[in-house]
């Protein structure tokens, strides 16, 4: 058994988690609820496995780095991040609603790695500008931020459906299949705190980035494409943060916003390495 | 209230705030899409005449980044953090500092989260129980005596109210850092061959040539590929040297670069060469010289009295991994043999022993920079994290307790509190100390 196994099985395992929180969400079917949790649990373990298991491949073949650096890799573990920060918040809030909407996002990643074409999952040692601490603690604190945008922007559209229905019913909405969903203020605040969260470790991980590069080339910003559209997502959450502390938004716009924004994220990490060009190497890689 | 000034309304405003914000996220976009710092010609082939005209006069090219609209929007961010702040700093401050045993009792009994019951003890040895026991567990607590009543006021957290404007300084202070590097610093390369020395870096904009105080020369320059010939590591060796003499050496590579005095060699690229390095010892005699050689040319070497040429190489790409060399020290027929890129072999002749090693020459690719903001920059975003955190995840907190003495002899307390933020948070944590005041 080797990593990208492990990792393929991922795959159908968050496949699986995904129709369980559908069922406990369109059938209502509480008792399968703690089973989705476990299930998702166990994938998210294999996936951990996987991502160890890679790691030490990467020493067995004398190049020993982090599992983090091309575009399999972050994309791996950009759904790992979604799962473990998916898990904190249906541990802390207490609802598994949620999962029908977050987990997805970790599985269409997921399939992205696996199956899209020009993806390398080979294992390539580092050239030398990627050989640096610096580089580990700037992606993983960037996908700290990016999966709990990802977590924000499902809220969001919870949110948006929710919202349309109950405008449009306006009563009893036990019965209808959106009442088994959060009541909107919870969204909204559950939203809004993933949202702030995803902006610190955003933050964090524009600074490590800049660290980096200046370490590497004695520049902390020039304003590279993708840099540039980092700053760009952290404006369009600064925005929102604002908006919502200060002119007291809530409810539909920020959940737009948590959607708007996930879209700029989507751009940043990907868009930027196919429909541009910079000094990033993901995509490049393949 | 005071008199407002329009204009200090408008710049203190959030809404301006907002704007600036979206209008720097959406403009920012063009250049990443208009390619940067091309050359003119560049411009032109690509978008052709008209267009790169406009581009121009807009700014959007060559370097829209540093345009004068682009950096008035910075500005324009800039003077709104700092009016917006010390519009509303003033007012925090008064509720950090503020005395809260001066709240007015009716506000007290208005507040939420509230509760009240009955006590037993006279309130003088109730309100120093409870003062002991606030202090305890981590509350500024203080009182003052009323009446016949006491008011206990605790609090946690007031200076957290500062952590927005910790973040919104964090941003002025790396604008000041990035504004320091510009002005101070400097950007530029050098392409040093190695052996060569230069105590000059030429900028990268204008390629106007800077003087560095002193002279840094290249030792060595070494390529390492791994196996499936990706390369691991590109290595400069540097001396610095002042006057002649060495004042510091080391080996850099990307990542880890060589400071001296301010200014900084990173590693960047490099230039292979059609010169060797060749270094010959006489086995017997101890006598050792080394000599550039050009490809394909012969060179004498006088001390050893021999004569030497690179009559042929093999190459990976631009890495040349054997050398085929010609010698002849006019003691026998000359010798030619392959030897690979950087290694040493002994050569037998009829009266002498050699050893020689050859390795291609390059040139190293060197950025420079002089950078004196970084550090500016650097303690700006260690404070955005700071205020960042102190901004998101905690809060000020406030309990009051009126302790008062009934007319019946009976004595009764109010427990009221608030916090700035993550109230739900708080009525909790209310909620359990009140269980536990009670039975203080
Ligand atoms: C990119 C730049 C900015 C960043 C990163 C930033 C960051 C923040 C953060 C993190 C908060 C706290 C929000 C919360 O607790 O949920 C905040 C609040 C605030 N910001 Fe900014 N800010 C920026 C620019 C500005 C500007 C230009 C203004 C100018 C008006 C401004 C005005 C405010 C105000 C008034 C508050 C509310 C403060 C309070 O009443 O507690 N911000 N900002």
């Amino acid at each position: 058994m080797n990593s990208s196994q492990l990792i393929g099985i991922t795959t159908f395992t968050y496949l699986f988690s995904t129709i369980l929180y559908a069922v406990v969400f369109i059938f209502k079917t509480k008792r399968l609820g703690p089973v989705a949790t476990i299930f998702t649990i166990i994938a998210f373990l294999i996936q951990t496995a996987g991502i160890g298991l890679r790691w030490l491949e990467s020493y067995q073949m004398g190049m020993g780095r982090a599992p983090l650096t091309n575009m399999y890799e972050s994309v791996v573990f950009f759904a790992w991040t979604i799962i473990f920060i998916y898990l904190i918040i249906e541990w802390k809030f207490k609802t598994r609603i949620i999962g029908a909407f977050a987990v997805p996002f970790a599985l269409l990643a997921m399939a992205y790695a696996s199956f899209a074409s020009g993806i390398t999952k080979e294992i390539v040692p580092l050239i030398p500008a990627l050989q640096s601490n610096w580089l580990i603690t700037h992606v993983v604190t960037c996908f700290i931020g990016y999966a709990a945008f990802a977590v924000a922007a499902g809220l969001g559209i919870m949110y948006l459906i929710k919202n349309t229905s109950e405008t449009r019913q306006a009563a009893s909405n036990d019965t209808t299949l959106l009442g088994s969903l959060p009541p909107l203020k919870v969204l909204d605040d559950i939203t809004h705190k993933t949202m702030v969260f995803g902006f610190l470790w955003l933050s964090i991980g524009i600074i490590t980035g800049a660290i980096w590069a200046n370490s590497a080339w004695g520049t902390y910003w020039s304003w590279d494409p993708k840099e540039t559209w980092s700053l760009i997502t952290w404006f369009i959450y600064a925005i929102t943060l604002h908006a919502r502390y200060t002119r007291g938004w809530g409810g539909t716009r920020i959940a737009w916003l948590a959607i708007f924004g996930f879209i700029s994220v989507i751009f940043t990490y990907y868009g930027v390495n196919f429909l541009l060009s910079g000094l990033h190497s993901y995509g490049s890689s393949n | 209230m005071k008199n407002r000034n329009p204009i200090w309304d408008f710049f203190a405003s959030v809404k301006l705030a907002l704007f600036t914000l979206f209008f720097l996220s959406t403009t920012s976009i063009i250049g990443t899409i208009i390619p940067q710092k091309e050359s003119v010609q560049w411009y032109s082939e690509r978008y052709g005449e008209a267009t790169a005209n406009l581009f121009r006069v807009l700014s959007f090219t060559p370097d829209m980044y540093n345009s004068v609209w682009f950096l008035c929007l910075l500005g324009l961010l800039c003077l709104n953090l700092i009016v917006c702040s010390l519009d509303r700093f003033p007012g925090v401050w008064r509720q950090i500092k503020a005395d809260n045993l001066d709240t007015p009792l009716n506000r007290l009994e208005k507040m939420e989260p509230q509760c009240r019951w009955q006590l037993d003890n006279p309130p003088e040895s109730t309100t120093s129980a409870l003062k002991i026991f606030l202090k305890t567990s981590g509350w500024k607590a203080e009182e003052r005596k009323l009446d016949n009543s006491f008011l206990l006021f605790a609090q946690k957290g007031a200076m957290t109210r500062t952590g927005v404007y910790i973040v919104h300084t964090s941003i002025l202070v790396i604008f000041a850092g990035a504004i320091i590097g510009s002005i101070l610093g400097f950007k530029g390369s050098i392409m040093l061959p190695e052996t060569k020395s230069t105590d000059k870096a030429y900028t990268f904009d204008t390629h106007s040539p800077i003087n560095l105080g002193f002279e840094i020369r290249c030792d060595r320059f070494n390529v390492e590929l791994y196996d499936n010939g990706m390369p691991k590591s590109y290595r400069s060796q540097l001396t610095i040297l002042e006057n002649g003499k060495v004042v510091k050496e080391k080996a850099i590579v990307v990542n880890d670069p060589l400071s001296y005095k301010g200014i900084t060699f990173y590693q960047s690229s490099y230039e292979p060469s059609q010169d060797f390095l060749i270094t010959i010892t006489n086995k017997n005699t101890g006598l050792s010289e080394t000599a550039i050689i050009p490809y394909q040319q012969q060179r004498s070497l006088e001390k050893n009295g021999l004569r030497l040429g690179v009559v042929s190489a093999e190459a990976q790409g631009q890495s040349v991994s054997k050398i085929k060399i010609w010698l002849n020290d006019d003691k026998g027929a000359p010798s030619l043999f392959w030897l690979n890129n950087g290694e040493q072999v002994t050569v037998e002749r009829t009266k002498n022993s050699y050893t020689v090693s050859a390795k291609q020459m390059y040139a190293t690719g060197l950025q420079v920079a002089k950078d004196p903001g970084v550090w500016t920059v650097y303690t700006g975003c260690a404070l955005m994290i700071f205020g960042l955190v102190i901004a998101f995840f905690m809060s000020h907190q406030r309990i009051w307790l009126y302790i008062r003495e009934e007319t019946d002899g009976k004595n009764s307390i109010l427990m009221a509190g608030n916090a700035n933020k993550n109230k739900a948070g708080f009525e909790k944590t209310f909620q359990a100390l009140s269980q536990i005041i009670k039975k203080v």
